[in-house]
């Protein structure tokens, strides 16, 4: 782990700090108390502990406790404004761009809960990437693109030229992208074809070396042949980041992913290793959603 | 009682304008088409029709006895002398050059500055609250603004700066910047609000602080429009005349030359538009004087009009780039 972040890992054995009162909190499920979380926190890479969160008046999640695993695929499903987007949405705090969201609860990642005031939001978003549903490559050239991270981290002035190109090159091999741009690093990366524009948006996230990958619906805006090309990648990163895809499509969450996680208006239904989940689901609800009665 | 009644007619009239438009509305769909296309086409025929009657007014002291040298070169400027009137507009120019570039100087990061506030940091409340003022800013009159240049900044600049006289080059720079600041904070703006928000989040989803989106991600996006705002704002401080009359000094003047440092803001000048303002109503009509200032408004023209162009073509070509 190479981010601030790290250093405190120790709080983690600290009991989480209490969540911020807020108002209408009343409205979540005065019944329900929140569910102990798992008990080995280091076996989650992301870990919700009764997290809530509101768009003004709008409960949009409800007491969702949930470990997402390290090093694995979790797919998020459920049906259409479900909470699943936003869910993966709190996990880089991207969701404070839009004003009257308020939160409660905890969100570990690397052992820190990330809701805390102290957390840095330029750290976590280095440790935790995010790939957005309409590949939105920045108006530059893809080089550019590649380092942009890195130089707004600061890598600019100790990286030597040749350590970042040797950098991007790493990582456009890893989303297979390198033999088609190679010789138009210059290009302007929004000229690139959608698939392409896609890898590049997670290329671009891997100099950072991130921990966690978020991607949202990543595949909607493609064509078949793009979303088999995206998916066999992502196969491709299973091993080194913790990843997490919000998906519409059952097939591809069943295709791709190792757990599941099925959300309903704003709660966690069940959450079970894929292959569970759609043979044996143990959720009523569950059941009637990947069967396609509703959603 | 007559005036009543004039007022009356008047009235009458506009009442049967109005209803034979609505005639013209109501029954004829193609009338209305051509009266459209008539606006249209009117914005080309009244540019032609300005140039035209410069051109004209100003032909015969082009046309006849023009000296190049004199009239561009030279900065003796003596219209009215009896015994050898010289038509040199060189201190004019750069009257109107120093007083821009000053304008320019403070115009343009302010403007740009309160154009990214307004789009990127601040809340929706202030944010109304700043266009609305930024609006009402545009809507002083330029003679107000020549007010504060000769009561406020006049003798703010003598005890501030020690100068003999504090109608000059950085007074007219700063009330003539203040000036520009409105078109270039609603045009960047607009250019700036274009930009999709889907950039704002992916540079911050890569953890850009806030300046770092503004810097690498709006700026460049948005470069065209921001040009074309600058360019807009130029536009605006060649053109002031009533503000600069009243805060130049309206002295004819160089004030540029060979001593450090090359430019003396504190020396007042006359600029192309104040000179045509001040004098046109003494310069008898058909005069050499009086053709002379028509040919100052044909230099200014070709100026506005060059700025106008290299914004468009900058504009065009980024597009195309794209």
């Amino acid at each position: 782990m190479t981010t601030s972040m790290a250093s405190s890992a120790e709080l983690d054995a600290a009991p989480p700090a209490p969540a911020p009162a807020a108002p209408g909190a009343e409205a979540a499920l005065p019944a329900a108390a929140p569910e102990p979380g798992p008990r080995v926190p280091e076996e989650c890479g992301v870990l919700t502990r009764g997290f809530n969160l509101w768009y003004g008046d709008f409960q949009a999640l409800v007491d969702v406790s949930a470990c997402i695993k390290p090093r694995r695929i979790t797919a998020l499903i459920g049906p259409s404004g479900c909470g699943k987007t936003t869910l993966l949405r709190s996990f880089n705090r991207m969701n404070e761009r839009f004003t009257g969201v308020r939160t409660s609860g905890e969100i570990s990642i690397l052992g820190k809960n990330i809701l805390d005031p102290d957390v840095s939001l330029i750290e976590l978003r280095k440790a935790v990437g995010m790939v957005f549903q309409r590949p939105n490559p920045l108006p530059l050239s893809i080089y550019e693109n590649m380092v942009f991270g890195l130089r707004i981290h600061g890598g600019a002035g100790r990286a030597s030229r040749a350590g970042e190109r040797e950098t991007v090159e790493k990582a456009l091999r890893e989303v297979f992208l390198w033999d088609a741009v190679k010789d138009r690093l210059g290009a302007r990366a929004t000229e690139l074809q959608l698939e392409q524009q896609q890898k590049l948006c997670i290329a671009r996230l891997l100099p950072l070396k991130p921990e966690i990958l978020l991607m949202d619906e990543p595949c909607s805006a493609l064509d078949a042949e793009a979303t088999e090309a995206v998916e066999e990648l992502l196969d491709g990163l299973r091993s080194r980041y913790t990843i997490v895809i919000v998906t519409h499509n059952m097939a591809q969450a069943r295709r791709v992913s190792d757990d599941c996680l099925f959300m309903l208006s704003g709660r966690l239904v069940e959450q079970s290793p894929t292959a569970e989940l759609f043979v044996n689901p143990r959720d009523k609800r569950t059941e009637e959603y990947i069967q396609g009665r509703y959603g | 009682m007559i005036s009543l009644l004039k007022i009356m007619l008047l009235l009458a009239l506009v009442a049967g304008v109005l209803y034979l438009m609505y005639l013209i509305y109501r029954y004829c769909e193609r009338t209305m088409v051509t009266l459209i296309h008539i606006c249209g086409v009117s914005a080309i025929v009244f540019v032609f029709g300005i140039f035209f009657f410069i051109f004209r007014e100003g032909a015969p002291f082009l046309l006849k006895d023009f000296d190049f040298g004199g009239f561009f070169l030279s900065d003796k400027w003596y219209p009215t002398s009896e015994e050898n009137p010289r038509f040199g507009i060189l201190a004019l120019v750069a009257g109107t050059g120093s007083v821009t570039v000053l304008a320019m100087l403070f115009a343009v990061p302010f403007g740009l500055g309160t154009a990214v506030f307004i789009s990127e940091f601040c809340g929706r409340k202030t944010k109304e609250a700043l266009k609305i003022l930024v609006e009402f800013l545009a809507a002083v009159p330029s003679v107000v603004w020549g007010f504060i240049g000769m009561m406020v900044m006049n003798p703010l600049i003598i005890k501030l700066a020690d100068a003999p006289v504090g109608l000059n080059v950085l007074n007219a720079g700063i009330v003539v910047g203040l000036m520009a600041v409105p078109v270039i904070v609603s045009i960047a703006e607009d250019a700036i609000r274009a930009v999709p928000d889907e950039y704002r989040a992916a540079a911050e989803a890569l953890g850009a602080t806030r300046w770092q989106v503004v810097r690498k991600v709006i700026f460049p996006a948005a470069k065209s429009g921001l040009l074309a705002a600058v360019l807009l704002g130029v536009g605006r401080a060649v053109g002031e005349t009533m503000a600069v009359l009243m805060a130049t000094g309206q002295s004819i003047n160089i004030p540029f030359d060979g001593n450090a440092p090359f430019f003396h803001p504190l020396q007042s000048v006359q600029t192309l538009t104040a000179t045509i303002a001040a004098e046109l109503g003494e310069a008898p009509s058909g005069g050499h004087h009086y053709q002379a200032l028509f040919t100052l408004g044909i230099v200014l023209f070709a100026i506005t009009f060059a700025i106008n162009l290299v914004a468009d073509l900058i504009v065009k070509g980024i597009r195309k780039g794209k």
